[in-house]
């Protein structure tokens, strides 16, 4: 009992000298630590997911190659349910644990009041798919993406809307959250310039299952194409309900609605459903090499996922270009150098942190799965 | 004219549901003076059932129809009601003689923990299911606007008359009712004069778990997604509907929800789409000011 008493006590004295000494070795040598940040859980988790996915193979084939700087470097991963309050405590949660840099969030709504904690904290942070323009407008050092922004999104889907159905009714719908209305506005706007007029533009509530009391206004106003500015969910419903009650028309939305569970949700409804998106980074010759890694391990790499993995991928050549995992000056060095090498092709940063070429294309539902529109 | 027609039949379809589910809250309160805040959980636990006994099925080779809808139904109800019974077993039995806020934050904990273990054990993403019943009627046609109503907007109305007929019946004929009655009266006198109490309560549980299990699979059935979270909105709109009609009258809490689904789909009709939620609860609001018990409650007689 004494033996036993004394070795514990001498345990827990030993214990505090061990620790300054371990976390100092972490700090000098230790892994760097790179974070993926988005919903897990939640109506968008299966966005979470894929960003996850594409960080997990950046992060194993980045080590596999030597690590950045000879280090070797840990992913930490945040959940925010895309939920701007969870984003602000998960921001500060991975900036209390060293993190270098973030790919992430998911949500514009995330993205944007999470970036002021990672702009006070020093933490570069990356959106695979942020496409709010607000997210780099405000000016901060530390803020990029990989995607396109909601103005140049909308313009695409305007232009369309405007050449392709002349003379039809068209409702604009969005779910008043950062990237639904801004991105439905930016369409308005140019479709507006294009000479083509909306019948109805309104909001619904996200969140939700029943939408029939919208439907039955669209139908009533003999709508022929919807444009909706928000997520896949809400999308799949008003359309399912919208052919339930008899309506003919065409959903076209944005980027949000590439992942199969729109079409779990709409079903047959959903055929010919469109949506703007970049051109499939899968298919790039380019790319072929890294799919195949992602499909060994049993993942298809849709959607955000190798926006992601090329979120992570620039990162690692700017800081091996800056020679430092300092967040500032690898910032520098991701807008001053480039085209940095990508997955996705080569990509370089304007002043904001945007990518300097997108390429928005249109894609249609058919029979349960996307492909783009020729 | 036709165009208020299709959004009444929406209002109502929408109204059945949180009705079913306020039948529930209405219930629990008339006869422990509780509000049960799991029971948008218990809703959302019986559309999760639903969905399994559907799968179930479905892999057992039985193609869906009446009958195999029917059959998922009553097991939906059986499970369901065995977890509105284990919750008041376990988290409101225990307190029954304790102050009057102990019950209502264990019920709190119980919505998170039924929240919790269903987010992990069936996981967080949505979980979408085919549409079984399709088709719709065309009922009338006025001024180019085709009046419809759906085969599932039938059977939502249809199948929650159905039930409530059956519920009504159970409680103001039989002999098990009269007994809940006497609890919800004077539940001291009610065991001194033989009533097993405990037992009456568990029941009332009971029942309003099968209801929200019914209104669980009606629901999946219509919009054909679920999560883990769908408890949370319906609960609280049912809950608003058995204020709005009157907490412990159970004509009341099927007229509050549907009003609240008219108010809800009238709104969203004529006005705009973003404040219906302000309205509605501003009608609450203002409902309450003139009549403090909610549209058919009765004033509490408190004895002295």
């Amino acid at each position: 009992m004494t033996i036993q008493r004394r070795t514990l006590l001498g345990a827990t004295l030993a214990a505090p000298a061990v620790l300054p000494a371990g976390g100092a070795m972490a700090q000098a040598r230790g892994p760097i630590r790179i974070a993926m940040a988005g919903p897990l859980t939640g109506a968008n988790a299966t966005f979470g997911a894929q960003m996850r996915e594409g960080v997990t193979q950046a992060v194993t084939d980045l080590n596999a190659a030597g690590g950045v700087l000879g280090q070797q470097l840990a992913m930490e991963t945040g959940d925010d349910a895309c939920d701007p309050r969870q984003a602000v405590s998960v921001a500060n949660q991975l900036a209390g644990r060293q993190v270098r840099v973030v790919v992430g969030h998911y949500c514009s709504g995330s993205s944007i009041p999470a970036s002021k904690v990672y702009t006070e904290e020093g933490v570069l942070q990356i959106s695979p798919a942020s496409t709010n323009p607000r997210y780099t407008d405000e000016g901060s050092w530390n803020t990029f993406r990989t995607c396109g922004r909601d103005d140049q999104q909308g313009a695409v889907a305007g232009k369309y809307i405007a050449e392709n159905y002349r003379g039809k009714r068209v409702a604009v719908l969005h779910d008043n959250s950062a990237y639904g209305k801004g991105l439905a506005d930016e369409t308005k706007k140019t479709m507006n310039a294009a000479g083509l007029t909306e019948t109805i533009y309104a909001a619904y509530t996200p969140g939700e299952r029943d939408y029939n009391a919208v439907v039955s206004r669209l139908k009533a106003a003999n709508i022929d194409v919807i444009y909706l500015g928000g997520y896949h969910t809400e999308a799949g419903l008003i359309i399912r309900q919208a052919k339930e009650q008899g309506m003919n028309c065409t959903l076209i939305g944005g980027d949000a609605l590439t992942t199969n569970e729109f079409w779990q949700i709409s079903g047959a409804a959903g055929e010919g459903c469109m949506m703007t998106f970049p051109s499939d980074p899968r298919k790039r010759p380019q790319a072929a090499e890294v799919v195949a890694r992602f499909k060994a391990r049993n993942v298809d790499p849709e959607g955000f996922a190798l926006y992601s993995y090329a979120a992570a991928q620039i990162w690692a050549a700017a800081a091996a270009k800056a020679n430092t995992v300092d967040p500032r000056k690898v910032a520098d060095a991701m807008k001053a150098s480039g085209p940095w090498q990508t997955v996705l092709g080569p990509i370089s940063f304007d002043r904001k942190g945007d990518i300097t070429v997108p390429d928005f294309v249109f894609y249609v539902w058919k029979n349960g799965s996307y492909a783009e529109m020729s | 004219m036709a165009y208020a027609l299709q959004q009444l039949i929406n209002g109502v379809a929408l109204g059945m549901i949180y009705g079913l589910i306020a039948v529930g809250y209405t219930m629990v309160y008339g006869i422990i003076g509780m509000i049960n805040f799991a029971h948008g959980d218990i809703f959302m636990v019986g559309a999760f059932i639903s969905l399994i006994s559907f799968v179930l099925i479905a892999m057992g080779g039985w193609t869906a129809g009446p009958g195999a809808i029917l059959l998922v139904l009553l097991v939906s109800m059986a499970v369901t009601a065995l977890y509105g019974w284990s919750v008041e077993r376990v988290a409101y039995r225990p307190l029954r003689g304790s102050f009057r806020l102990a019950p209502l934050i264990s019920a709190i904990g119980m919505s998170i923990v039924l929240q919790n273990y269903v987010q992990v054990a069936q996981g967080a993403r949505v979980k979408p299911i085919e549409s079984l019943v399709t088709g719709s009627v065309e009922l009338w046609h006025g001024n180019g606007f085709a009046v419809s109503i759906s085969t599932m907007q039938a059977m939502i109305i249809v199948v929650t008359l159905l039930v409530l007929a059956i519920f009504t019946w159970l409680v103001t004929r039989t002999s098990l009712g009269r007994a809940m009655r006497a609890c919800e009266q004077d539940r001291k006198m009610a065991g001194l004069l033989g009533i097993d109490t405990d037992r009456t309560i568990s029941i009332t549980f009971v029942i309003g778990a099968a209801l929200a299990s019914v209104a669980g699979t009606m629901y999946l059935l219509r919009y054909g997604v679920i999560d883990f979270y769908i408890g949370f909105l319906a609960g609280v709109k049912a809950f608003t509907a058995a204020v709005l009609g009157g907490i412990g009258s159970l004509p009341g809490a099927v007229l509050g929800g549907l009003l609240i689904g008219l108010i809800e789909t009238f709104w969203s009709a004529y006005f705009s789409v973003q404040y219906k939620d302000v309205a509605t609860f501003a009608i609450l609001v203002i409902t309450l000011i003139f009549m403090p018990t909610g549209l058919l409650g009765r004033a509490e007689v408190e004895k002295v």
